[in-house]
C-alpha cells in the first residue's frame, strides 16, 4: 500500500519533464496562434520588412532569420575548427595527465555566464573590431555581427570539444594500431581512420553547437543590433530571433498586441528549429554509441 | 647528402613522399595544439580584461567636508553642505541627510566634518579615467587632495546598497538577496523532483515506451534554448496562474525546470555507480525494493547527487535570459522581503548596469562579474572537492 504510494509519487515526478516540454510547446503555440490571427503566417515566414511599433506595422521575419544564421555561421566558423582541434589534441596527443588538467580549464569557458560574455563582447571585442576594421580601411559598427559571432563561437568551443573528445576517445585503439602498423603517420591515422569513425559524434556535437548558437540570447542582446538588416557584411549590425523576442517583451505594449505576441511566433520558430537539430543530433550520437558499444550515457 | 640519397635508393621500402608526410603530420599536430592554446589564451585575456576593468570599482572616492545638521538641511538636503561642494558630493548621499537626522536626533544643530561619498565624476577623476568636471571643481578636488581631504577608500557601498540611478550609490546587495531567494525556490523544486525522477528511471522503471519518452524528453529539455523557458514562465506562471511578475517565486520555478535535466542526469549516473551487490544483499535480508533504495542505494549515491545539484545550481545562478522575459530586470533599489515581491538577480543586475550610459557603471558591472565568477568558481570547486572526497572505488 505505502510502497505503491511512493512508486506513484516517483512516476508523477518523472512526468514533470514531459509536462515541461509540452508546457513550453503549448504556451508558445497558443500565443503564436493568437499572433497569426492578427497577422499573416505566410508574410511572417517570407516577408522581408520588419517594422513593429508604427501604424500598419509589418512582421516579415526573413531579415531576422538571416541575421540569426549569419551570427550562427560566424560562431561556428570560430567554434568548429578550434573546438575540434582542441578535442583532437586532448584525446590523441596529450598525455593522460595533461588531459586531466586541460579539460577542466576548457570547461571553465562553458561555465562563464552568457551575460558576462555579452558584456565582454560589447565592451571589449566590439571596439577592437571597429579599430581592426579601420586599420584595413573598412567600416564596422559597434554592434557588428562579427563581435557577437566571435564571442559566441568561443562560448561554444567547450560544447564541441567536450563531446568530440568523448567520441574520439571512444574509437577503439585497435583501429589506430592497425593504421600505424600499416605505416601511416599519426596525422594520417587521425585524419583517415579516427575522425571518419567518430564522424557521427562530431556531426552531433556540431549540431548541438549550432542549436546553442541559434538560441543564445544574452550575447546578442548586449552586443548585436536591433535593426533588421538583410546583408552579408559581417561588419554591419544585424538582429536575431532571440534579440527580437526580448525586445518585444520588455516593451510596454499591451500583451495582446501583435508587437508583443510576435515574441511567441519567433519563439515557436526557435523551438521547432532547435528541437529538430537536437533530435537529429541525439539520434546520431546514439548510432555512434551502438556502433562501438560505448556505455557513457 | 649524396650518400644518404643512395642509401634510400637501395631501400626497397623507401617512400619518397615520407618526409612530406611526416611534415604534414607535424603541421596537423601544431594546428590542434594551436587551437587549444587559443582557447586558453582567450580565457586568460578575458580574465585579465574583466579584472582590469573591475578592480577600480572596489575603491570609491570620498571627500572630507563639513556637514551641517539643522532644521534647514532637514527640509532641503542641499543646505547640509557648503554651496561650493554641491557638485563634488554625491547627491544620492545628500538625500540621506534628513533620514540621518531622524535616526540620530543628537546630531541636530551640529556641524561636523565627516567623510562623505563623492560624486561619480570626482571618483572617475581621481582614478584617472574619463571625467566631466568643471575646471573650478577640478581645482577644488586637487586642493582637497593635497590636504588629504579627498581620497579613494574601500567601497563598502558596493556590497551594502541596492541598485541606484546614481552610479556611485549603486550596489549589489538587493541583487544578491534576490539571487539567494530565487535559488532557494529553484533547489526546493528541482532537487526533489530531479532525484525522484532519477530514482524512478534507474531503480524502478522497466524499459518501455513510457520511460523511453521520459528519457528522450530529458535530453531534449537539456538542449532547449533558455529563453524559451522564459516564455513558458511568462505564459504559464504569470498569465495563467497569476503569480506576481518579477518575483523570485516565478524566477525560481522557471529556473527549476531548466535545472531539472542536469540534476536528473547526474543523479542517474550516481545511482548507476552503486554496485548491484548492495541491492542484492538488501533483498537477501528480506528488505523491499523501496527500503533498499531508501536506506542503502540513495545514501551511497548521495555525494554524486549533491555534486550534480551544485553544478546545476551554479548554472541556474548565471542564467539571465529567461529572467529578463519574466521581468526580473526592473529597477529594484531595495532587497525583496519575500518571494512574492519584485526582485532582481545578480546577472540581471549586471545586464541592467551594462546598459547604463554613465562610465562608472562599466566599472561596477565588471566588478559585479568578478563577484559572480568568484561565487560560481567556488561552487564548482566545492562540487569537485566533494566528488573527490566521497569518491568510492567499488
Amino acid at each position: 500500500m505505502k510502497e505503491n504510494l511512493i512508486k506513484t509519487a516517483l512516476i508523477v515526478a518523472s512526468t514533470i519533464s514531459i509536462l515541461t516540454t509540452f508546457g513550453i510547446l503549448f504556451s508558445i503555440l497558443f500565443e503564436a496562434i493568437s499572433f497569426f490571427e492578427l497577422r499573416s503566417f505566410w508574410y511572417f515566414l517570407t516577408g522581408t520588412e520588419w517594422s513593429p511599433g508604427i501604424p500598419g506595422s509589418k512582421f516579415g521575419a526573413v531579415p531576422i532569420f538571416a541575421g540569426t544564421l549569419m551570427i550562427t555561421f560566424i560562431a561556428m566558423a570560430v567554434a568548429l575548427p578550434i573546438g575540434l582541434g582542441s578535442a583532437i589534441f586532448m584525446s590523441e596527443y596529450a598525455s593522460h595527465r595533461t588531459r586531466s588538467y586541460l579539460k577542466p580549464v576548457l570547461e571553465i569557458l562553458a561555465g562563464i555566464p552568457t551575460v558576462v560574455y555579452g558584456f565582454f563582447a560589447a565592451i571589449t571585442v566590439a571596439p577592437l573590431i571597429v579599430k581592426g576594421a579601420a586599420f584595413f580601411g573598412l567600416e564596422a559598427t559597434f554592434n557588428s555581427a562579427l563581435a557577437s559571432g566571435v564571442v559566441m563561437g568561443i562560448m561554444i568551443i567547450p560544447v564541441i570539444s567536450s563531446l568530440s573528445d568523448d567520441v574520439i576517445k571512444a574509437v577503439p585503439d585497435s583501429q589506430r594500431k592497425a593504421s600505424l602498423g600499416l605505416g601511416m603517420t599519426q596525422g594520417e591515422t587521425i585524419k583517415n581512420i579516427v575522425l571518419p569513425s567518430a564522424l557521427p559524434g562530431i556531426i552531433s556535437a556540431t549540431l548541438l553547437g549550432f542549436s546553442k548558437a541559434i538560441g543564445e540570447t544574452m550575447i546578442v542582446v548586449m552586443a548585436a543590433g536591433l535593426r533588421p538588416n538583410l546583408s552579408i557584411n559581417p561588419l554591419e549590425d544585424m538582429t536575431t530571433v532571440t534579440v527580437r523576442i526580448v525586445d518585444a517583451l520588455v516593451g510596454d505594449q499591451a500583451f495582446n498586441s501583435p508587437e508583443t505576441l510576435v515574441a511567441f511566433a519567433l519563439g515557436l520558430a526557435l523551438f521547432v528549429v532547435t528541437l529538430a537539430l537536437n533530435i537529429v543530433s541525439l539520434s546520431l550520437i546514439r548510432k555512434f554509441k551502438e556502433k562501438y558499444k560505448v556505455n557513457t550515457l | 647528402m649524396i650518400k644518404k640519397k643512395n642509401k634510400n635508393k637501395n631501400n626497397p621500402f623507401y617512400d619518397p613522399t615520407l618526409t612530406k608526410r611526416h611534415r604534414s603530420s607535424k603541421r596537423f599536430k601544431t594546428f590542434t595544439l594551436a587551437s587549444l592554446v587559443f582557447s586558453i589564451a582567450f580565457l586568460v585575456f578575458f580574465l585579465f580584461d574583466i579584472i582590469g576593468k573591475g578592480t577600480p570599482a572596489f575603491e570609491q572616492a570620498y571627500v572630507n567636508v563639513e556637514v551641517t545638521y539643522n532644521e534647514a538641511s532637514k527640509k532641503s538636503y542641499r543646505k547640509a553642505i557648503d554651496k561650493k561642494y554641491t557638485r563634488i558630493v554625491s547627491r544620492a548621499w545628500l538625500r540621506t541627510v534628513p533620514m540621518l537626522i531622524e535616526e540620530n536626533p543628537e546630531l541636530m544643530g551640529k556641524t561636523i566634518k565627516t567623510w562623505v561619498l563623492a560624486d561619480d565624476q570626482v571618483d572617475q577623476y581621481l582614478k584617472g579615467h574619463y571625467f566631466k568636471l568643471k575646471r573650478k571643481d577640478r581645482a577644488l578636488i586637487d586642493e582637497m587632495k593635497a590636504y588629504g581631504d579627498a581620497e579613494l577608500k574601500f567601497n563598502t557601498i558596493f556590497f551594502t546598497n541596492g541598485d541606484s540611478k546614481t552610479p556611485e550609490f549603486a550596489g549589489l546587495n538587493s541583487a544578491i538577496i534576490g539571487s539567494i531567494l530565487t535559488l532557494i525556490i529553484t533547489m526546493l523544486v528541482a532537487f526533489p523532483i530531479g532525484v525522484m525522477t532519477a530514482v524512478y528511471l534507474e531503480e524502478f522503471a522497466d524499459d518501455n515506451k513510457f520511460t523511453q519518452t521520459i528519457e528522450v524528453n530529458i535530453n531534449n529539455l537539456a538542449a532547449i534554448p533558455s529563453i524559451l523557458f522564459g516564455l513558458l514562465g511568462l505564459a504559464i506562471f504569470i498569465n495563467l496562474f497569476g503569480l506576481p511578475r518579477s518575483s523570485p517565486l516565478v524566477g525560481g520555478l522557471t529556473l527549476a525546470l531548466m535545472t531539472l535535466p542536469i540534476i536528473i542526469v547526474s543523479s542517474r549516473a550516481a545511482l548507476r555507480a552503486v554496485p548491484d551487490s548492495i541491492r542484492q544483499a538488501g533483498y537477501g535480508l528480506g528488505l523491499t525494493k523501496i527500503e533498499v533504495t531508501r536506506d542503502h542505494v540513495l545514501p551511497l549515491a548521495f555525494p554524486g547527487i549533491l555534486t550534480g545539484s551544485i553544478i546545476g545550481l551554479a548554472q541556474a545562478m548565471g542564467e539571465t535570459a529567461p529572467l529578463i522575459i519574466i521581468g526580473m530586470i526592473a529597477f529594484i533599489p531595495d532587497a525583496p522581503g519575500s518571494i512574492m515581491e519584485a526582485a532582481t538577480v545578480m546577472p540581471a543586475q549586471l545586464f541592467t548596469w551594462a546598459g547604463m550610459p554613465e562610465r562608472m557603471y562599466i566599472e561596477k558591472t565588471a566588478a559585479g562579474i568578478m563577484v559572480l565568477l568568484t561565487i560560481l568558481i567556488s561552487l564548482n570547486a566545492l562540487a569537485i572537492y566533494l566528488r573527490k572526497k566521497y569518491e568510492v572505488k567499488w
